[in-house]
This record gives structure tokens, sequence and C-alpha cells, in this order.
């Protein structure tokens, strides 16, 4: 690594972001979180760099990547911005095999010159370096929305344990996942309603799982489960996660996530409430 | 019907549900006063598989609402299956499973009250009721083996998991054969590779069977009980008679027990007789009678007859009413003294001294099967009239 890093000094000027990690998977594992869609908007700053990919103008899951999980992070700009292929990008990080070999980590350094030059990526692993170049695209406007904390009516924060299960066990022959949170029974329920029938699972507020519980009013939103089941690869990540819906029904779902240097990132997906809840419901 | 199941009785339950997912895709789920009975029988009626679950193996266990007729439904096995997919789960997680059938709300419910306080819960949707009952005695069945279903579960593992069918048999010896089977028009490549285990007789508790006999039957199902068998600790027996009747596999213990009731083929000549037996140049008699082509075999064969003796009682009345008790509806058959036996089909294993012949007919496949007695004229309806079959 400080070979590679002595080689590249000199050049470091002529680019607006550069990045160097000496565990390529701290990042190729938060970006396999959002990596629901081909394609992503990377955004750096100084504070780091945020990655964004959105579904069906429906759905925006962001993975932020902070300054701190880099050994070295400079961008030039105030900010950076770019899209990339994200398939292409994490075929490239994990061009040294994905499942880790004990005691072999792979070094990354990742330069952009700027707007119109591709992404560069230098992997290094055992003395052997990879250099990938993979082009940019034009940045696309991303979804705002407008999530806003002071409006947050109901907030759960849960061990992810005790979600993992339940999404990857989903009734996807159902339409929709209904979640309704509430100061009172049954607190927080998830609903699906497939071609067997119903299911609900329900969670008390007080059990071990549920490390907050802040909820003033009952709310019952659906949302399509085809643009929240992504979300699965996330929460199988995580540690714990963080549920949110403000006063639109608009949901946030956070993941906390740590990383192999027992680091944390953060990964948020939102998504917009499907139709109106029919009055009565099963 | 109402009934709670705790701590690792839930799993059981599970991999009940595992093993006849292997068979049907339908279950019957049938609460009776002398506990609960899952049923299952694949499309083309080949399989047929129950387990039947003692009150004792609840926490809790009631058949009916006080006031209420019993219920009974069928469900689709792969929603059933879905409440019980992960095994792992189960068993870490559930502490008690609460199943309630109610008629007013139509919904099948299944209550999972898992760890941290976090409940699951099922409303599945149920079709209109019915009785699913194969008719068949294992007791008119000549021959037996039992074993340890750990046996028999190592002595299969070695076949390819594609494998459709298994051949088993009674070899010199006295040690049992199974080997896989393989068609005859199949094609050379698929046949380059037999396996064959050989097991011997000291590995059975029980071996009532001659040198010579042979069977075969698919091996998916097998494998399905064999599993669940295995998990529980519990002894297989093996009924079975000559080729092309039906095999019946029992498990049984104090809590529960099962029947797997599958078709053989009726393939009499070359892997019955390659077993090494030295009787292989003399079939047994029976298996004489069932080779000599009749001219009229399938004109007589009134498939029905010889298709798995299913009572579906949707508007029979009578038996809806009290399913245990049997009626024949319906004109009487010459043969009617031997069949009352039979429609009292909610007793599988049935008086042992019944004549065997009219016992049962085989499941399925009535073309390729040549009745036992060549009936003139219709076949003697074994099963109380049906309506809306299939």
């Amino acid at each position: 690594m400080p070979l590679l890093t002595q080689q590249i000094q000199d050049e470091d000027d002529q680019y607006s972001l550069v990045a160097s990690l000496d565990n390529v998977r701290n990042l190729s594992t938060i970006l396999k979180a959002i990596h629901f869609r081909e394609h992503a908007t990377c955004f750096a700053t100084k504070n780091g760099i945020k990655v964004t990919v959105e579904n069906a103008k429906c759905v925006q899951a962001n993975a932020f990547i902070q300054a701190g999980i880099f050994q070295e992070f400079k961008v030039q700009e105030e900010s950076v911005t770019f899209r990339i292929n994200l398939t292409v990008l994490l075929d490239c990080l994990s061009i040294f095999g994905s499942s880790p070999m004990p005691g072999t980590l792979t070094a990354l350094r990742m330069c952009y010159q700027g707007y119109g030059y591709p992404l560069m990526l230098f992997l290094e692993e055992g003395g052997v370096v990879t250099v990938c170049k993979i082009n940019t695209q034009e940045p696309e406007e991303t979804l705002d929305f407008d999530f806003c904390s002071t409006n947050v009516i109901n907030k759960i924060i849960l061990q992810s344990e005790g979600l993992r299960e339940a999404f990857s066990e989903l009734d996807m022959t159902s339409e929709v996942l209904q979640i309704t949170m509430s100061p009172d029974k049954p607190y927080f329920r998830l609903s699906t309603f497939g071609n067997a029938g119903s299911s609900h699972l329900d969670y008390p507020k007080d059990s071990d799982l549920m490390e907050a519980f802040h909820c003033n009013q009952t709310q019952v939103n659906r949302y399509k489960i085809s643009l929240l089941k992504p979300s699965t690869k996330a929460l199988v990540l995580s540690c714990k996660v963080s549920i949110r819906t403000d006063n639109r029904g608009f949901l946030s779902l956070q993941y906390m996530i740590r990383n192999e240097d027992g680091q944390i990132c953060f990964v948020e997906y939102y998504c917009c409430p499907d139709e109106e809840v029919p009055e009565s419901e099963s | 019907m109402k009934c709670l199941v705790t701590g690792g009785n839930v799993k059981v339950l599970g991999k009940a549900v595992h093993s006849l997912s292997r068979i049907g895709d339908e279950l019957y789920l049938e609460p009776l006063e002398d506990g609960l009975s899952l049923r299952t029988v694949n499309s083309s009626r080949s399989a047929y598989a129950c387990f039947l679950f003692a009150p004792l193996f609840f926490q809790q266990y009631q058949a009916a609402t006080p006031g209420q007729d019993l219920l009974r439904c069928k469900i689709l096995m792969k929603s059933f299956l879905s409440v019980f997919r992960s095994l792992a789960m189960l068993e870490k997680t559930v502490e008690k499973c609460c199943i309630s059938l109610n008629g007013r709300s139509s919904r099948l419910v299944v209550q999972l009250h898992c760890k941290f306080g976090v409940r699951k819960t099922h409303n599945l949707s149920f079709q209109d009721c019915e009785s699913l009952q194969a008719v068949f005695d294992p007791a008119s069945c000549p021959h037996m083996l039992r074993a340890p279903a750990r046996v028999l579960g190592e002595a299969v593992l070695p076949f390819p998991p594609a494998l459709a069918e298994v051949t088993l048999g009674i070899g010199r010896g006295r040690r049992v054969i199974l080997r896989s089977y393989h068609e005859e028009e199949a094609d050379s490549t698929a046949k380059a590779m037999v396996t064959e285990m050989c097991l011997g007789e000291e590995d059975f508790q029980q071996l009532q069977a001659q040198e010579g006999v042979a069977i075969t039957f698919c091996l998916k199902e097998f494998r399905g009980l064999l599993s669940f068998a295995e998990s529980a600790n519990l002894n297989l027996s093996i009924h079975f008679d000559a080729p092309g009747r039906p095999a019946i596999f029992t498990i049984k213990d104090s809590l529960l027990d099962g029947h797997f009731v599958l078709a053989t083929l009726s393939d009499t000549d070359s892997h019955s007789q390659d077993l090494g037996s030295p009787e292989r140049h003399q079939p047994v008699p029976q298996l004489q009678a069932h080779s000599i082509p009749h001219p009229d075999d399938f004109a007589n064969d009134d498939i029905d007859s010889y298709m798995i003796a299913m009572e579906t009682t949707i508007g029979n009345e009578g038996s809806r009413v009290l399913p245990s008790i049997s009626l024949s509806p319906g004109p009487q058959h010459p043969e009617s003294p031997g069949l009352h036996s039979e429609e009292d089909e909610a007793e599988p294993s049935t008086v042992p001294g019944t004549p065997p012949p009219k016992k049962f007919r085989s499941l399925f496949f009535g073309s390729i099967l040549a009745p036992v007695r060549s009936p003139q004229g219709p076949s003697p309806v074994l099963a109380e009239d049906s309506e809306g079959e299939g």
C-alpha cells in the first residue's frame, strides 16, 4: 500500500476526488445493501460519499460512507457528482474475489478527475495491482422525499434480527406490505394480504427487540412490497433498524451497519405509501 | 377446532408438513376426536399420506367447538408450508403454535408465538370441506419389514437425488436390496449406473417376506417420510404385496402415527428377478397370475374402482355429519358383506380376520393393473359414491 500511495502522490492534485481504503469490503458491503438497480448516483463532499439508487420514482436508497471510513479522503471541489453503473463498480471492487480469504485484504485507491472522466480504481492484493476505469455518466436529478424529522409521527428502533426473518419470509404474492404503528395495540404490525390469506406479524412494544418506541398516533400505511423487498439486502447486514413514518405516510428505514473494522455506516431507504387504505381491513 | 402445540412438538408438526408437501399440493386438515389428522394425495392419486396427531401431542386439543359439528378443511399445501417453512426458525424462535379453525370466519388461523413476544398470525383461506380417506389395510399385505428409519434413511442416501423410483426386494440369503430403478426405454446414459444397497437381515426388527419378492415405488415420497421418521427416531414398517399393489409405510409412536400409501409399479419381470434369488425362474404364483394377460383386461378396467378409494363427501350428508361412521348410500353390490368392513374406512387397520382378497384395490394405474379377480361386468365399487371428485 505505501508503495502504491507514493507512486500516485504527485498526481493527486489533478483529481477532484481521491479516496483510499485498506479494506475494500468496507465500501463494497455498504454498496451491496443498495444494489437493487443497475445505476447509482454518487455525491462526494468533504464529509464523505453518498450513493443513491432509485426505483419507480417511489423508492430511494442512500448509502453513506463517511470520510472517516477511508484512510485518505480528499475532495477538491465543494461537491463532486457523477452517475455510475453500480453493477460494474461492484464487480470491480470484488475483482479479487468477493469472499474474504483470512488474512488477506484488498486495498483500494479511487480517483475521479472530474466531469467527463472515468472513475479510476486501483485495487491491490498481495502485491498485485488491478486498475479499473469505469465510465461515468451524466448525473441525474434525484428525488427529494422531503422527509423531515420534525414531521415524523411514529418512530421505532428495532434490533435487526427481529425483522430479518420477517422480511425474508414476506409473502410475495401480496402486493403490499402494510405497516401499522400505534401507541396502542397492536403497536407495531406488519401485514401481507396474499393468495393464501393474510398474515400479521406483531411486535409488542415491550419486546426485547424494541430499542425505542415513540409512537404518537395510529398510522396504517401500505407500501408496494416489490419496492420494499430490496431493503432486505440492507437489513441482513445491519444490526439495528429505525423505522419512521411522517405525517404523509412516507416511510424511512434507516439501517445501522457495522463494518469489519467495527465502524458504523448508515443506509437509508425512503418509500412512498401506496393508495389509501380501505376502511375495513382484515 | 382449536389446538395448541408447544416446544419441540412445533418442529415435529413442521417436519410432518414438510414430508406431506413432497406428495400433494393440497392439505386436508381434519380434526377428529382421536386427534388431528393431516392428509394429502398427489395429483395422479398414486400416493397418499396421512399423519394423525393424538390429542396428547397437543398442550390443548379441542376437536370441535361445543355444540358445533366437526369442521374439516382443505388448504393449499404451499400456504400451510410457508408457515412452517424454516425448521431452524421453528426450533429456535417459536415457543408455541396455535391452530384454530373457525367456520364463521372461514379462515384457518395459525398463530406462532415467538421469542421476544413476537406473534405471527396467518389467516389462511381454505376450500370447502371434504374428507380424504384411502382404503387400505396393512394386515392384508403378505410381506412386511420393519427397521429403524435411520437404517433405511442411510440406505437410500447414496441414490442420486433425481432418481424417481427405487426397487425394494428380498434377495438371496434374505438380504434386503434397494436398487435404483430405470425404465426400460430410458436412454442408455441414464442406465449407465445402477446403485444397489444391500442390508442384512439383522438390520431389521422384522422381516416377513420370502426371497424373490420385489416392489418398485417412488423415492421422493419415501424420502419424505424417512426424513420425518428419522428426526423422530422412529421405526418404519413397510407392508407390501405383489408388484402393482400399493405398499403401505407406517410409523407409530404414542403421540402420532403416519401412513404413506405409495403405488408400486406392476412390472413383474426383470426387476424382481435380478435380485439374485435362486427362485428367479420360478415366479411366485401370485405374480404369475398377474402376468397372464387377459384379453379383456382393459375393457374390464374401471379405473375408478382401482383408484385409491376416495370418499369425497361433499353433499353426502350422512358422512359429513358423522365422518367416522360408515354409511353406504347407494345400491349394495353382491359382495356387500365384504364391502361393509371396507367402508368402515375411518379405521384403516380393520379387523385382521377379514377376508383379504377384496380388502382394497390398488391405488391408481387401473389400466396397467390386472384385476385380482377379473370381475365380470362392472367392478365392485369400493368407495362410497363420490361427487365432484378430482
